[in-house]
């Protein structure tokens, strides 16, 4: 059980950082195609800020924003909207994951969009494991309690 | 017990050196990678898929399948961190 770090310098910092490090994320998410960068790498950025925040705030504050909860829905939502892009273009005549016939414009085009909805994915199931598994890992207590079950 | 996993760990090592030598050799221009599927990507991504980087090309439409396995892989070790490790009653 991680409890807030009670110092102003860091917390002061983190407030600051956090927004910062979440736009800089899904800049990196969204500019995969153009940049080094991409869901994978934009989703562990994502996952830090979050990690950052139990750093600062404590589990609580954390847990009170995004439960365990919302961290499976999210993971399960970026796989699903990764295999789900890949299953449109079956419904059009094309392969799996063979976005190059989807009825938007021109080939080219289409690709790029079903690789940025397949980045989105990645991002927000990347982002969510990064987060969960750093909780599951915060929420021992490392105190004392044989169940870890924390008092709070 | 210690005599022949030195002699297993050896063997292995030998027989993977041994298989080592028909690899060809690092940016090998010559080699197969190189001639036809490098350049593939190279002259035709920009084209084809409309995204000026290749990697996130090569990753997310011509591998597509791959990275869908992956995403599938951590998508799974993340459920199981959490169904395991997770303490806290939510």
């Amino acid at each position: 059980m991680i409890d807030p770090y009670d110092n102003v310098v860091v917390k002061t910092v983190s407030r600051l950082l956090i927004p910062f490090l979440q736009l800089s994320a899904l800049y990196v998410i969204l500019h995969g195609h153009y940049s080094p960068g991409g869901g994978f790498q934009g989703g562990v950025i994502l996952g830090a800020s979050f990690i950052l925040m139990v750093i600062a705030y404590g589990l609580e504050e954390v847990r009170r924003r995004m439960s365990i909860k919302t961290v499976t829905t999210l993971a399960c939502a970026g796989v699903l909207l990764y295999s789900g892009i890949g299953a449109v273009p079956l419904f059009l005549g094309g392969n799996y994951l063979d976005y190059g016939v989807l009825p938007i414009g021109p080939v080219p085009e289409n690709r790029a969009l079903g690789i940025l909805g397949i980045e989105i994915g990645v991002g927000l199931c990347v982002m969510a494991i990064m987060a969960g598994i750093f909780r599951a890992l915060a929420s021992f207590d490392t105190t004392g309690g044989e169940d870890g079950r924390d008092s709070a | 017990m210690k005599a022949p996993g030195l002699l297993l760990a050896l063997l292995t090592g030998g027989l993977l050196i041994y298989g080592e030598q028909d690899m060809p050799g690092w940016g090998d221009a010559n080699s197969p990678a190189s001639r036809h599927v490098s350049p593939r990507y190279i002259e035709k991504a920009l084209e084809e898929t409309g995204t000026a980087n290749m990697v996130t090309a090569v990753l997310a439409d011509y591998r597509g399948f791959d990275t869908l396995g992956e995403i599938t892989v951590i998508f799974a070790a993340g459920l199981s961190c959490l169904l395991l490790l997770r303490r806290d009653s939510e």
